[in-house]
């Protein structure tokens, strides 16, 4: 029987098994809702701007780890809004498949209404794109985009499909599978590599292991997990690898980089073997590269991708393979082997990272008559028993959460490590939520931030989407104000927060909750009211310090050891 | 160092702007591009000169590798090659200079494809060096008009880049 492109489209997502698309019509996708209209396998999920249909199967994408998000947009500005959000699933490698309307095909390069060039805009922020111009090419189309979007190092793809492609007729057969000979990602890893990482990691004398983003999109957590307590080695994560070792593990040192621990910077510098595992050795991980060399260290990398390896530092043994599939080998290999790392001197670093660790990096006022940013999220993480799902925006709240809220499993954090976006937070939490239905969802962010998507709490009221917004008020964009005050001679060009709406109010006029909340003794109160309120929405708008800072930091071309200490 | 980077990719549309794309995008240089499809319709294949470091020019093969529409990918400067580009100049061959141009032409061997009582439009071919040589050798207000294809490139013996 033939179907139509839009009956198609349709088709794909249910074989694929999409339980949610999360997306705004327009006229160049009236058909295409039309036929998610007559149907009800997959859910349709109206968000208020293309921004958070994107953020929104974002969060749901990094919530769980069956299947990619899938958004869907019409033509020109709806593009245009969601290239946002496709940029920040870009950067965090974000498995997502964003369907948009195309004009129909013989309007395209003629500045038709609501054209713009969907291939030509999102190049440079997808993993891959598609321009369908002919119906019996779409089913595949499609499949090649879960294909992509899923395997390798993930990423976001999208199938830009023309109006009429979504009228034209055609059989319809959704292949099983399919091959592309110019895509065939690896999985094992080189196994005489391999073994090479085994030696190096049984000669170490002050071992660390880094683990980012990719321990977390693969699944290898377990298996990491194993590998560190096997050894007993120091582990750190990234912003983006926080879950992946248990936090509340004493063989974890927290988060690294620029906002990191003072231990596990330090221990980073002056290990002599650092075992490196989907991370990517970035700007905001490791400082200035040059400073990074001023103290000699082996190092051994394991990546999806290739052309993350040795492209800031350069490494000892790269190995290019799977995570999960290179920890399998790897474990293999250190279990049957019958030598075992030094373990007196193993005992000398450690008791140089307590050393480290009993600097108290992340120390902060306790005692203040104004409410601690820190001490909201402490609390929070208390009153959540630390199994919440976590998303945040950008900036210092984002920090903060990182580092106050003990993520013990994976895929339980989920902010925009990599664009650094604002206004993700709100859009990633109802995906997060609409992955998890029962789980309890927060959403960490400031007065700034939660203005750049504050549409959807109309969203979360339609869908009734439960989530808690911490929103650490302190009537400034408080990162920027940050560098202003330490690099800019206390100048706070446009960093001042003025005119703020009343959240409390706001909040109820959309239909949710709202509380304000000004003094420290009354954190904790509204925290365990708002989270036993399960089925509402609680907007906690906490009136927070106003000149807190992030702590440690290390100044931007700086090296690891060269953090500001509090 | 100068590269020679040459690729096989999927002929289809949009894959010219994911190289072109991919070269701005990082800042990679471009000296010159060239592509035409190959004896296999489905694909074309790519010569790209760039200049960089050796970590730069790691790099650019390894981001050209993960272009899905990229199928293979050669650093030709990783063995022998030959490189050749096809340049035609259009000249001003009228009274003494005419001959003088025939003779020009021959000497780098040339050939005059098109005449016209006051000009010569010469086609040559071979590396960028001779070509830059030619033109060197003319006298700079007797050139009308050059169009340069960029470089292709191949390698020596039995070195083949194919699917």
């Amino acid at each position: 029987m033939e179907l139509t492109g839009a009956e198609i489209v349709v088709r794909c997502l249910q074989e694929e098994g999409v339980e949610y698309v999360f997306g705004y019509p327009g006229g160049a996708v009236l058909y295409l809702y039309d036929e998610l209209f007559k149907q009800d396998k997959v859910k349709h999920i109206l968000v208020r701007h293309e921004q958070a249909a994107v953020h929104a199967a974002d969060g749901y994408a990094r919530a769980q780890d069956r299947k990619p998000g899938v958004a869907l947009v019409t033509s020109g500005p709806g593009v245009t809004n969601a290239v946002t959000g496709i940029a920040t699933a870009h950067m965090d490698s974000i498995p997502l498949v964003i369907i948009t309307g195309q004009v129909p095909t013989p309007a395209i390069g003629q500045d038709a209404f609501q054209e713009c060039d969907t291939v030509g805009i999102t190049r440079p922020c997808v993993k891959h794109n598609f321009l369908v111009k002919d119906v019996k090419d779409l089913a595949v189309t499609i499949k090649k985009a879960f294909y992509i979007a899923s395997t390798g190092r993930p990423g976001p793809v999208v199938v830009d499909v023309p109006k009429d492609v979504s009228i034209a007729k055609t059989e319809f057969h959704y292949p099983e599978t399919v091959s592309m000979r110019s895509y065939n990602p690896v999985t094992k890893g080189h196994a005489g590599q391999i073994k090479k990482a085994a030696q190096l990691i049984l000669e170490a004398k002050r071992p660390m292991i880094y683990t980012g983003g990719g321990v977390i999109l693969s699944n290898a957590s377990a298996l990491l997990t194993e590998l560190v307590r096997m050894l007993g080695f120091p582990c750190t994560n990234t912003l983006m690898g926080l879950g992946a070792y248990p936090a509340t593990d004493p063989l974890f040192l927290g988060m690294l980089g620029m906002h990191g621990t003072y231990e596990a910077n330090m221990a980073m510098q002056h290990c002599d073997v650092l075992l490196a595992v989907g991370a990517r050795f970035d700007d905001r991980v490791i400082g200035n590269p040059k400073h990074f060399y001023n103290e000699e260290r082996k190092i051994i990398h394991i990546d999806i991708d290739p052309s993350s390896i040795s492209k800031r530092v350069k490494v000892d043994v790269p190995i290019v393979g799977n995570v999960p599939d290179v920890l399998e080998e790897l474990l293999k290999l250190l279990k049957a082997s019958k030598e075992k790392p030094d373990q007196q001197a193993l005992k000398t670093w450690w008791t140089q990272i307590e050393l480290w660790r009993s600097r108290d990096c992340l120390k902060y006022d306790r005692a203040a008559a104004v409410i601690k940013p820190q001490y909201v999220l402490e609390k929070m993480y208390e009153i959540t028993k630390g199994d919440a799902f976590v998303t945040s925006d950008v900036g210092q709240h984002q920090m903060w959460a990182a580092q106050f809220y003990k993520f013990d499993k994976p895929r339980r954090w989920i902010n925009s490590g990599g664009l650094g976006t604002m206004g993700f937070g709100l859009p990633a939490a109802m995906g997060a939520r609409l992955a998890n239905p029962k789980a309890t969802v927060a959403c960490v962010t400031g007065e700034a931030s939660i203005q750049m998507c504050i549409q959807e709490l109309s969203t979360c009221k339609q869908y009734h989407l439960p989530i808690k917004i911490v929103n650490l008020n302190n009537r400034y964009l408080g990162m920027v104000r940050q560098w202003q005050e330490f690099f800019h001679g206390n100048r706070y060009a446009e960093s001042y927060m003025d005119a703020l709406p009343d959240f409390v109010k706001l909040a109820e006029s959309y239909g949710h909750v709202g509380m304000r909340i000004e003094k420290p003794a009354d954190v904790e109160g509204a925290l365990k009211e708002a989270f036993a309120l399960k089925d509402r929405l609680v907007f906690m708008d906490f009136i927070t310090d106003q000149t807190e800072n992030v702590f440690p930091m290390i100044p931007g071309g700086k090296g690891l050891s060269e953090m500001i200490l509090v | 160092m100068r590269h020679i980077i040459s690729l096989l990719l999927e002929n289809e549309a949009g894959a010219l702007s994911r190289v072109s794309g991919l070269f701005s995008a990082r800042g990679y240089n471009i000296e010159s591009l060239s592509v035409a499809p190959t004896e296999d319709a489905t694909l074309s294949r790519m010569t790209v000169v760039t200049t960089g470091s050796d970590d730069v020019i790691e790099q650019i093969t390894k981001q050209l590798n993960k272009l899905i529409d990229v199928v293979k990918v050669v650093d030709l400067n990783e063995g022998e090659h030959i490189e050749r580009e096809l340049m035609l100049v259009k000249v001003r061959a009228s009274g003494k200079d005419r001959e003088e141009m025939k003779r020009m032409a021959d000497i780098f061997r040339g050939r005059i494809i098109d005449v016209t009582d006051k000009t010569y439009t010469i086609e040559l071919t071979g590396t960028g060096e001779k070509l830059d040589a030619f033109l060197q050798g003319l006298e700079r207000s007797s050139i009308l008009e050059t169009v340069r294809t960029g470089a292709s490139g191949i390698g020596r013996g039995e070195r083949i880049l194919r699917v």
